[in-house]
């Protein structure tokens, strides 16, 4: 893609004239780059996408002559299979599904409201609180995660301040069970009904499908939101400041109060930095690796499994390079569709005819009249 | 028309790309490939090994020292952060480490894809190796590699809590329902009595010990489904549904050694590699091995064991096999027994062994009963998904997990 916009732009200047010798000294310009995306990237993706549909096992290069074809062998084994690697990818696929839904939701809530609470001028000491806030985000995840099992021990910290509180915590890192099917159980709902039970897609049972992140997922999610906030926090800040302080005061003056101001006023206007947030958000929890890696290795009972661990797993500890390279494909189209789908939710729309004449000064008038009675007749809600 | 050369151009770079790609592919596949002898050069040895330790990682430098300054051979060892992925690395690149730590559950993968030299005819102490190790490393009706060391499992007592139960040296457990009787005898205040890590890799020996086991011998047949296994799993099940047993995971503790030297539990089953744990964390737990109780087979318990591998790919393989010759000669194994606590997998090392280690003796005389894991290729995966079941045995039915089990090893024979 680079490539080829690079490649025509300069084409006009080479005619001659003042601009000649453009072309080149743009190729060679753009050279360093490009070289270093080419074997940094583009080169290993090729390698790696015809590795995906090839029987190769690790010796020697992937293009040697006694690697062969296999068309869709290696996908096929992990969609529709039946066996062991199958229902290991829609463990893993399951356990990451849960955690974006937990995941990117609550990270940019949080990271919106620290940075709108930051961004007060009265605030005191704003300098503080917001490195206090970012700090998270500039420690090693390989660190945060060690952290993280510590705090989250039998024995640790987070369950002795549960304990405190007259709560038996779990034993966190090592609890498989689905937070939602903990839900239920409470409620004393222990087995799922049949059709949940019996029907399964990619080799996981719809039930344990809806089970819900495990305990020790939970914790993961915890830290992800805790580590991430932060830097999501500076880009909704930066945007903060970006916006004009007139129409907030425009609003003001319309009579609008601090709530309906940030909704109908500041949120609309951070559209693009949302969108920001929630693709990096989503990328990121998709590709969620070095926490398995140092932390549980997908331990226990599978439910911290995710595809890009288990893309590693399958490659480096059993040999299917295949299969391996083939997870991370899917996982590259799962990533594509859910980021054109938020592209799609989060377009501007045009305004409707009706949402219009709701901004109407009519309108707007008769609204007000009519809440005003209802007000004085004792107010239905 | 400008389309069009936008077209073209793209096209001829992959090709172009293609064409260099392959032309590294074939850079790398040009070594020597001499089928039948040994490759002989005079480039120097690699040798990477997983290791455990610096006392590791001192012991094999020193031994691979002394090789390369009586062959005149230079060699170089590198203790790998994570062997799995190194090895990869190396045949991936078709430049792999000279002789490296192999596992059982890699033999299958890397031997099916040739990156392997099955040297294991040529060694000249072939006969001298335990014949239930030869097999975990025979693939395909030949020997790929030396066995390195071996470890077994077998129940480590804590000689104060046995004690303070009022048992003596006659009440060691010789049968299941003993074992259930002092465990849950010495099971008082905050201690369990048995404390094992939730995974097949501990509770196989009771599969053992019934007669069973996930699959044959060879591998070549998978029986994860016999009626031995399931009673080997009830019987688990039960002594974890009466307290006697609990699972490493459930008292806090990231395995076995770890919940016996905190006195989480009064026993666990682990193998010979917990004396150097217990020497370097828990000094001052005073313990006894004794051989596991007997099942309706007999004895049983599980073994483990790693073998050094020379790579197809490598330029000295005839140095390498020398090397491998001297690394599981008895001084050698001696040695290494002596720096980092394994069993040498030689016969003729055992009685020498047993006197300098009278206490860990149970742990040896296993090598006559003990089995196997599976070591067929994609085995390690069925078995890290039984594992991940076993950590829920109290509350699930072991008919099913077997059975699944049986299906995913059977899947790996076709």
């Amino acid at each position: 893609m680079t490539t080829t916009t690079v490649m025509t732009k300069p084409r006009r200047a080479g005619f001659g004239g003042i601009r000649r010798g453009e072309a080149a000294s743009g190729w060679l310009f753009t050279a360093p780059v490009l070289i270093i995306l080419g074997v940094f990237l583009v080169i290993p993706v090729i390698m790696a996408l015809w590795v995906s549909f090839s029987d190769w096992g690790g010796r020697g290069s992937p293009f040697s002559s006694d690697v062969h074809f296999v068309g869709l062998r290696n996908y096929s084994t992990i969609l529709d299979g039946g066996g062991l690697a199958e229902s290991d990818f829609g463990t893993a696929l399951k356990n990451n599904v849960w955690y974006v839904i937990f995941v990117v939701p609550l990270q940019t809530a949080l990271a919106l409201a620290l940075a709108l609470l930051v961004n007060r001028t009265l605030l005191r000491g704003r300098g503080f609180f917001r490195t206090a806030y970012y700090f998270p985000s500039v420690t090693s995840s390989v660190a945060i995660t060690v952290l993280w099992l510590f705090l989250f021990s039998t024995t640790g910290t987070v369950n002795q301040v549960l304990a405190w509180m007259g709560i038996k915590g779990p034993n966190w890192f090592n609890e498989p069970s689905g937070l939602i099917q903990n839900g239920l159980a409470v409620v004393g709902i222990h087995d799922g009904p049949a059709f949940l039970t019996q029907n399964s897609f990619l080799g996981v049972s719809f039930w344990d499908w809806l089970g819900g992140p495990s305990v020790a997922m939970f914790a993961f999610i915890v830290m992800a939101v805790f580590t991430t906030s932060g830097t999501f926090m500076l880009l909704f800040i930066a945007a903060l400041q970006n916006l004009s302080p007139d129409i907030d005061e425009a609003a003001m003056m319309d009579g609008a109060g601090a709530w309906k101001r940030f909704w109908r006023v500041t949120l609309p206007q951070l559209r693009p930095t949302l969108f920001t947030v929630l693709t990096l958000g989503l990328i990121g929890c998709w590709q969620v690796f070095d926490q398995i890696y140092t932390g549980t290795q997908g331990n226990p009972a599978k439910t911290t499994l995710t595809p890009a661990y288990l893309s590693y797993q399958s490659a480096f500890q059993n040999q299917a390079w295949g299969q391996g390279a083939a997870i991370a494909f899917i996982l590259f189209v799962i990533i594509v569709l859910f980021t054109l789908l938020q592209r799609w939710v989060l377009r501007e729309k045009k305004v409707s005819r009706r949402r219009q004449l709701a901004y109407s000064p009519e309108t707007a008038a008769r609204a007000e009249s009519k809440r005003a009675a209802q007000a004085t007749g004792g107010g239905s809600r | 028309m400008q389309r069009r050369t936008r077209w073209l151009a793209s096209g001829a770079l992959a090709v172009t790309t293609a064409l260099a790609l392959s032309a590294c592919g074939s850079g790398f596949s040009s070594g020597s490939s001499t089928s039948g002898s040994l490759t002989s050069s005079n480039k120097a040895l690699t040798v990477m090994i997983g290791s455990s330790g610096d006392a590791e990682t001192a012991a094999v430098k020193s031994a691979v020292a002394s090789w390369s300054k009586s062959s005149g051979t230079g060699a170089k060892v590198i203790a790998a952060n994570n062997l799995d992925q190194q090895l990869a690395q190396g045949f991936a690149a078709k430049k792999p480490a000279d002789v490296f730590y192999l596992s059982t559950g890699s033999l299958a993968g890397y031997a099916s894809n040739g990156s392997l030299l099955a040297y294991g005819d040529q060694l000249k102490n072939k006969s001298d190796f335990y014949p239930s190790l030869v097999k975990n490393f025979t693939y395909d009706g030949k020997l790929y590699c030396a066995p390195k060391d071996f470890s077994t499992l077998q129940l480590i007592v804590n000689n104060d809590d046995w004690r303070a139960a009022g048992l003596t040296a006659a009440d060691y457990p010789k049968t299941w329902d003993q074992l259930d009787a002092v465990a849950k005898k010495l099971g008082t205040g905050g201690r369990t009595g048995l404390v094992v890590s939730g995974q097949y890799e501990r509770l196989g020996a009771f599969m053992v010990q019934a007669g069973g086991n996930l699959m044959n011998d060879s591998s070549t047949k998978a029986t994860a489904d016999s009626s031995a296994n399931v009673k080997a799993l009830d019987f688990a099940k039960k002594m974890l549904n009466d307290g006697a047993m609990k699972f490493a995971a459930d008292v806090g503790a990231g395995w076995g050694g770890e919940a016996f030297g905190k006195n989480l539990g009064a026993m666990t089953i682990e193998g010979n590699w917990i004396s150097g744990a217990m020497q370097s964390d828990y000094p001052n737990v005073k313990y006894t091995v004794v051989p596991l109780p007997e099942g309706a087979a007999g004895k049983g318990t599980l073994q483990f064991t790693n073998c050094w591998g020379i790579a197809a790919d490598s330029p000295n393989q005839k140095a390498a096999l020398d090397l491998v010759q001297k690394l599981t000669s008895k001084d050698d194994q001696l040695a290494f027994a002596k720096a980092f606590g394994v069993m040498p997998s030689i016969r003729s090392a055992a009685s020498e062994w047993k006197k300098l280690y009278p206490q860990f003796t149970p742990f040896l005389d296993a090598a006559s009963y003990a089995k196997g894991v599976p070591t067929v290729k994609g085995a390690s995966d069925v078995i890290a998904d039984l594992d991940s079941k076993l950590g829920q045995l109290g509350s699930s039915d072991p008919t099913t997990i077997l059975d699944a089990t049986q299906k995913n090893l059977e899947a790996l024979l076709k």
